[in-house]
């Protein structure tokens, strides 16, 4: 039973950890209706950011944070700038192959600065375990759970809350008519991404003492977090969470209870089978187009 | 510029429009079976693998360019071709007929990820067909009995009616480009019968497709058929060329260079299948050459500019590390690809198209003939 709630939780933080990726992805999707294949890498490149910051420049842990995610978030702008607003309104599969070769260039340029070895951040959660009864957490995961609950919360009331979330929604409904309706849906599209570039640092920073941070650390996790997002409903804040959870629970069960190999095909035999029955996932919404 | 009278429905959908088609086509054939002669053997070696990555853009187009079903799961499709030649070898099955069955069996592997991905739309069926590469790629690493696991399989070289096809022979090559050959040949004829012009119709509009009376389920899963069919054909080849296949091989990463294929070649025609399978076999050897002789070539620059001797060997030495830097391949891909999908999105076939048009109607060429629409209105979700 220990053994189970033990997996239990070690699956929620790894869940978590794909969920606030995912979170990234849903952002960029319910607001531009992109599929960003690179979010992964813009995680890769904020922990890069902020080892920069933290490891080399020896700034203040809060204060390189601070700094990671506000440069990155001028980053997400620029690539929205460069990659993104000249095919919007194009087909999905450009957009998404645009974004593909977007990852393969970070990738290789954050490999070429920063070398190829393992980067490690020195954080307040580094160490330490908190103790209930005989289960055992650590501290930076705890904090990842923490970061990813505050992070969902806040998005969620933005978007639905705020009239700037309201814009973006209304602009991935349908950007023609929001432009009408005076809503500047250039600037929204580079928001949305600064925002979704952030929060993609938030992680990346976050999982910097679990995961450390290589230059392949982005395609690894995000394509964990894809699962997440699609089991969630590609455009819903809680359930890229949820979605998140379910595939880190998944994975960790599988790789406990079930023979080798499996732990890493789990998540992605349930994605199908979820695509199969619910082909909208968990939270979306369904709708037929007229002709 | 020539005038093309049509009279009657045979004149539209013939193979050759004109006589200056069979001649282009007949310079290229005749060089095609001199070039395994002449050329060096690496050539010849590096062309086999763009007749067996044309193969597989062939395959790709029929499924993402005339059917508008996005894939990224074709590497799966490759391997399986590739593992069955090579398990039905090991028991001494003749290589027709194991061809053969490599073919059908990934047809109907196809097949049966085609009916899931009936009620997948856009990113929902790229996420599908990457889970289900994965899944091979796992069952590839695990099924030990068969696939012997990581270790990977060593494939013989290829019997054929008594006599030994070494993967560097001469014959090896004609096979390929006969496979090749009869893929596009195929697929050209499958396009302008009523199959084909249903997974166009369906690729423009699903809904609209449907209310023609088009089974939009029958036509998306022959396409999925037929498009794994031909992968698995180039998959046989594809292992008797490397004599040796294992899991790793058969990545996403391979997945995302097949639609590279597609992509920078053009996604609606053969023709940019063998470009983009072109380029995609050339850039290695290509970015090679660049990192051995640029370096060279802008210190004899600088020193031209009047940089002195010990100046010029400091900005080799640097641009030379620079281009030995590790990934850069990686940079350059995605560089290259990121500048088609926005400034050539109809890829390399679509460019030659745009030229030689310029040239047909010299001073009357409008640029906006070849202008996709952008969409702002439409939300794929609703689709």
């Amino acid at each position: 039973m220990l053994d189970f709630v033990q997996q239990l939780v070690s699956g929620i933080a790894l869940g978590c950890v794909y969920g606030l990726i995912a979170l990234g992805f849903v952002l960029v999707y319910k607001a531009t209706e992109v599929v960003n294949f690179a979010q992964g890498d813009l995680m890769m490149l904020g922990g890069f950011f902020a080892f920069t910051f933290i490891g080399i420049l020896g700034l203040n842990y809060w204060i390189g944070f601070a700094g990671a995610i506000a440069a990155m978030a001028l980053f997400g702008m620029l690539a929205e700038r460069v990659v993104v607003r000249p095919i919007l309104g194009y087909p999905q599969f450009s957009i998404i192959m645009a974004t593909i070769g977007l990852g393969y260039f970070l990738r290789s340029i954050a490999g070429i600065i920063w070398g190829t070895d393992d980067l490690k951040i020195e954080t307040p959660f580094s160490q330490g375990v908190l103790r209930i009864g005989s289960l055992v957490l650590a501290y930076d995961k705890l904090s990842v759970i923490a970061a990813t609950i505050i992070l969902c919360a806040m998005l969620y009331l933005f978007f639905n809350r705020t009239t700037l979330g309201t814009a973006m929604r209304a602009s991935s409904e349908n950007m023609l008519a929001a432009y009408y309706m005076g809503i500047p849906v250039k600037r929204v599209v580079s928001i949305v991404w600064a925002i979704s570039a952030a929060v993609a640092t938030a992680a990346g920073v976050l999982l910097a003492p679990i995961t450390f941070i290589h230059s392949n650390v982005g395609l690894v996790l995000g394509l964990k977090a894809f699962p997440a997002a699609v089991l969630g409903g590609f455009g819903s804040i809680p359930g890229a969470v949820v979605g998140g959870v379910l595939i880190g629970v998944i994975e960790s069960m599988a790789g406990f209870y079930l023979p080798q190999g499996w732990k890493d095909v789990a998540p992605y035999i349930v994605l199908l089978m979820v695509l199969l029955l619910k082909p909208e996932g968990l939270f979306g919404h369904h709708t037929r187009k007229k002709v | 510029m020539r005038f093309m009278f049509k009279t009657d429905y045979e004149d539209d959908i013939k193979l050759f429009p004109h006589g200056g088609y069979i001649v282009t086509y007949g310079i290229l054939l005749a060089f095609l079976a001199v070039a395994p002669f002449v050329l060096s053997s690496y050539l010849v070696s590096q062309m086999v693998f763009v007749f067996i990555y044309a193969t597989v853009g062939v395959g790709l187009m029929i499924l993402t360019g005339f059917t508008g079903q996005a894939s990224l799961g074709h590497a799966a499709f490759l391997a399986i071709g590739a593992y069955t030649a090579a398990y039905l070898q090991q028991y001494n099955v003749p290589f027709p007929v194991y061809f053969l069955v490599a073919g059908v069996l990934t047809g109907v592997v196809g097949a049966m990820v085609g009916f899931p991905a009936l009620r997948l739309q856009g990113i929902y069926l790229v996420i599908a067909t990457i889970s289900f590469a994965f899944i091979i790629e796992e069952i590839l690493a695990r099924w030990e009995s068969v696939t012997h696991g990581n270790e990977g399989m060593r494939v013989k070289a290829l019997q054929f009616l008594g006599t030994t096809v070494s993967r560097d022979s001469p014959s090896f090559y004609f096979l390929c480009l006969a496979v090749l050959a009869l893929t596009i040949v195929g697929t050209l004829n499958l396009l302008r019968s009523p199959t084909g012009r249903a997974f166009v119709a369906i690729r423009d509009s699903e809904t609209a497709a449907r209310s023609m009376g088009v089974n939009v389920s029958l036509y998306k899963v022959k396409s999925f058929a037929i498009s794994a069919a031909i992968t698995g054909f180039a998959g046989v080849l594809f292992a008797h060329k490397l004599s040796f296949i294992s899991p790793e091989m058969f990545t996403l990463q391979l997945s995302i260079e097949f639609i590279i294929v597609i992509l920078i070649g053009g996604a609606f025609s053969p023709h940019g299948a063998v470009l983009g399978a072109i380029f995609i076999v050339m850039i290695d050897p290509f970015l090679t050459y660049l990192k051995d002789d640029v370096p060279g070539m802008i210190a004899a620059v600088a020193a031209a500019f009047g940089a002195g001797a010990e100046m010029a060997a400091k900005i080799q030495s640097n641009v030379a590390a620079f281009a030995s830097a590790n990934g850069l391949k990686g940079a350059i891909y995605g560089v290259i690809i990121v500048l088609f999908v926005l400034f050539e999105p109809l890829g390399l076939y679509g460019r030659w198209l745009k030229i030689k048009l310029f040239f047909q109607l010299f001073p009357l060429y409008k640029r906006a003939t070849f202008k996709r629409q952008k969409i702002y209105v439409k939300s794929e979700r609703n689709r």
